[in-house]
């Protein structure tokens, strides 16, 4: 970019800062809720004032270059943080599109006089803000991947309760796909829950998983050897027809674990093996 | 044979697995597979698409609706580019595990499904094929 623009820009700084501002809170885009104007306006100058000084170095264009260092970090933390409060992509590449646009109102302005000139500078300030565009595309990406990681992990988490279904009786029905980071988290939750309880006897129910392929039932296998040694006997329920054709088949051993169709006759064994008699009362007016 | 659908579908990382696993059911289905059958493709499929992972590091599936005599079948085929098996008559044995695991992956595959066709070279890469038909046993 001609040192000339650059110089120009920069001198009209607060005019454009302006006319992006008021773009942006117009849009009908911006969402308010998510994030003050206020501190849009802070954001939006520290950014300006980077991307300004970065024009008028030598290395205007090749965005990669040492100038634009601050102007990337500012970017990414813009689109970062709107991947994170919810914006859309549509949201939030208006941040450099809606700039450009003043940009390029900015230097026809100055110019108009200059055909050759002005295609000439438009072209170098499109590249670069197509260039900062996509950066702020795969930096929102990014973002909301790592979103949709932290959920997914909160699911496996609050998805494993440990429930107390009768004195020395623990339940925990798992749900969803039993890998390996979601069976550690299921072995520590009912081993300390065992510990806690003292109970002697924890059901696992699997109806609500999907797949048992070899690696799921290895874990099943780990999870009930570290409940022996802890001192309590598991019992596997929810087995559905399907799924015992399918262990059968994949040649996966049993023999050694209590497997029960339903928690509810799970829960039967348990009573059975801890000698607890479950009866109906006898029918009786019961005068008081 | 016909082929009546194709797609790729790579997988690069654990949550593919989830992903794989619900496309190949929504393709069972539409040809019409018993829940049964639909369990044992999806959990062969498992197999094959774990091991992809583990021991080569990912590769691509091809995902077919086939159609032979008129009776519809879901093939799935599993390219990888990793180190291979050096005895592949061995990795078909039922326990036989150089990853401290069930080592039923394979075995249990087949047994699985109707058609299954490994080939492996050391240092290329394996390819594994698989057929479940929707009549099959
Ligand atoms: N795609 C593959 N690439 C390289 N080696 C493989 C692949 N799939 C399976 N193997 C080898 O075959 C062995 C048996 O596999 P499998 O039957 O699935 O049992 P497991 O995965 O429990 O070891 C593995 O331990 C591994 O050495
Ligand atoms: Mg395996």
């Amino acid at each position: 970019m001609n040192k000339d623009t650059a110089a120009y820009l920069k001198g009209k700084k607060k005019q454009i800062l302006e006319t992006w501002m008021g773009n942006q809170v117009k849009d009908a885009a911006l969402r308010d809720d998510l994030m003050s104007v206020a501190e849009l306006q802070q954001q939006s100058e520290e950014f300006l004032s980077a991307l300004l000084n970065a024009f008028n170095t030598p290395e205007a264009e090749d965005t990669e270059s040492a100038g634009y260092e601050p102007i990337h970090d500012i970017l990414s933390d813009i689109s970062i943080t709107r991947a994170r409060q919810g914006f859309s992509p549509r949201e939030t590449s208006t941040y450099i599109l809606s700039l450009k646009q003043v940009l390029s109102q900015e230097l026809e302005e100055q110019l108009r006089g200059n055909p050759a000139l002005l295609y000439q500078e438009l072209l170098s300030m499109n590249r670069i803000m197509d260039s900062l565009g996509m950066v702020t595309m795969e930096t929102y990406i990014k973002g909301r991947e790592e979103v949709i990681l932290r959920q997914t992990s909160e699911i496996s988490e609050i998805s494993t309760p440990v429930i107390r279904v009768w004195e020395g009786i623990l339940a925990l029905p798992i749900i969803g796909t039993l890998d390996s980071a979601r069976t550690q988290v299921v072995m520590e939750a009912l081993l300390q829950e065992i510990v806690a309880t003292s109970s002697r006897i924890a059901i696992l129910d699997i109806s609500g998983v999907p797949t048992v392929d070899s690696l799921v039932a290895q874990h099943l296998i780990k999870t009930v050897s570290a409940a022996r040694l802890m001192g309590a006997e598991c019992i596997i329920s929810g087995i559905r027809a399907e799924i015992a054709q399918t262990i059968v088949h994949l040649g996966i051993d049993l023999t050694n674990i209590y497997t029960k169709a339903t928690l509810a006759s799970a829960l039967k064994m348990a009573f059975s093996m801890l000698n607890i008699q479950v009866s109906r009362a006898p029918k009786q007016n019961l005068g008081f | 044979m016909i082929v009546l659908s194709k797609e790729k579908f790579p997988i690069e990382k654990e949550q593919d697995v989830i992903l794989f696993r619900n496309r190949i059911k929504e393709l069972a289905t539409r040809t019409g597979m018993s829940l049964v059958n639909q369990t044992k493709l999806m959990t062969a499929a498992s197999e094959l698409v774990r091991n992809m992972l583990r021991y080569a590091g990912g590769g691509v599936t091809l995902l077919e609706i086939v159609s032979r005599s008129s009776i519809p079948g879901v093939r799935l085929t599993f390219i990888d580019e990793g180190p291979g098996i050096k005895d592949v008559h061995q990795a078909m044995k039922d326990g036989f595990s150089t990853g401290k695991s069930l080592g039923l992956g394979l075995p249990g595959a087949k047994r699985l499904v109707n058609e299954f066709d490994i080939k492996s070279e050391p240092g290329k890469g394996t390819t594994v094929t698989i057929i479940r038909w929707k009549n099959g046993l």
